[in-house]
């Protein structure tokens, strides 16, 4: 128990800035996982994206960070969103 | 039971990678550089004895970027590149097969504010993404990312007004510029010798006109990247119905 307390009380701000947006990232993908509509999934996706951004820049690591915002955030997930709404288009009819 | 395998695996990967694999590596930012390969390739000096490089005043080093990542990306592994461009033009083929199957076309619903900010932000958006390649030997960025910002504003273009669509234009563009690449690597064969070898004066580290072959290659990938996503985006959202 003094184990954890010193754990917790050991951490710098940059840290906690760490373990907030890595359990947010394992939220947002559990959700990408278990969401029941393919459309939540993508959009979970892409937050997931986000967030990896914002380790990436604190790790110093601009030029992954650009990408990753670029591709990962933007590109992919409209590419898949348009998949999607072909698949319902051919669905439907 | 399917959950519970998955929390299992799930837990026996997470106990090798955090309790077995995490303690073998050194602590975050101390590692001993001098004794590794990427020293010489931050010091630019693989070939010839170390000096200190110096932002703006050293001159004539055997490679001239200022930005460490496209230093290595560009000049001491171009050949990797180029198979990365390879890999996604293949990736582009494939969306492009498997969109040849016709199907209803994506149409969205027009609206003014979305078209008339689209005419005001996307030459913006076209002049980022040209910055971000262009000065890809000296601040963070380079080809790839540039190009997916220029085709990201064509995506913009493609939500605001329901009949734009990508013409053959993108893919001489991306032709033209993937076979550039090969091209300069062909040139630095025939004048250096080596295969993409940098055959230019690499000039003073830290202005534009700098790095020798670097901003040209990362300009041929820019539009070829660019060209290449965008008429992608596009191609998936065409369909022979209305």
């Amino acid at each position: 128990m003094t184990n954890i307390f010193e754990f917790f009380s050991n951490l710098q701000l940059i840290d906690w800035v760490f373990y907030f947006v890595g359990g947010l990232m394992i939220v947002f993908s559990l959700f990408a996982v278990e969401a029941k509509k393919v459309f939540d999934s993508i959009l979970a996706l892409s937050a997931l994206s986000l967030l990896s951004v914002l380790l990436f820049i604190v790790l110093k690591a601009p030029d992954v960070a650009i990408t990753e915002a670029a591709v990962g955030s933007g590109l992919a997930s409209a590419v898949m969103i348009f998949a999607l709404f072909r698949i319902k288009a051919g669905e439907k009819k | 039971m399917r959950r519970i395998w998955a929390l299992l695996i799930t837990a026996v990967f997470v106990y090798f990678l955090i309790g077995i694999y995490l303690p073998t590596l050194p602590e975050f930012g101390n590692i001993d550089m001098f004794r590794r390969v990427s020293f010489d390739y931050i010091s630019k000096s693989t070939t010839r004895e170390y000096q200190p490089v110096e932002f703006k005043h050293s001159k004539g080093l055997e490679e001239g970027s200022a930005n460490v990542v496209t230093s290595i990306v560009v000049n001491y592994r171009s050949f990797d590149t180029l198979g990365e461009v390879t890999v996604l033009f293949t990736a582009a083929l494939g969306v492009g097969i498997l969109a040849s199957i016709r199907k209803r076309r994506v149409e969205f619903e027009e609206h003014r504010v979305l078209s008339v900010a689209t005419g005001i932000v996307f030459p913006l958006i076209l002049l980022f993404g040209a910055y971000i390649f262009i000065h890809g030997h000296l601040t963070p960025g380079g080809g790839f990312p540039g190009g997916t910002v220029i085709a990201l504003g064509v995506l913009l273009l493609m939500l605001a007004k329901n009949e734009f669509k990508v013409t053959d234009v993108a893919k001489y563009t991306e032709q033209i510029a993937g076979s550039g690449y090969v091209l300069v690597g062909l040139i630095g064969m025939a004048i250096a010798g080596v295969f993409l070898a940098n055959f230019f004066p690499t000039g003073i580290v830290g202005e534009l006109f700098s790095a020798g072959v670097v901003p040209i290659v990362y300009t041929l990938i820019g539009f070829k990247v660019g060209a290449e996503l965008s008429s992608l985006v596009s191609e998936l959202r065409e369909g022979d119905r209305a």
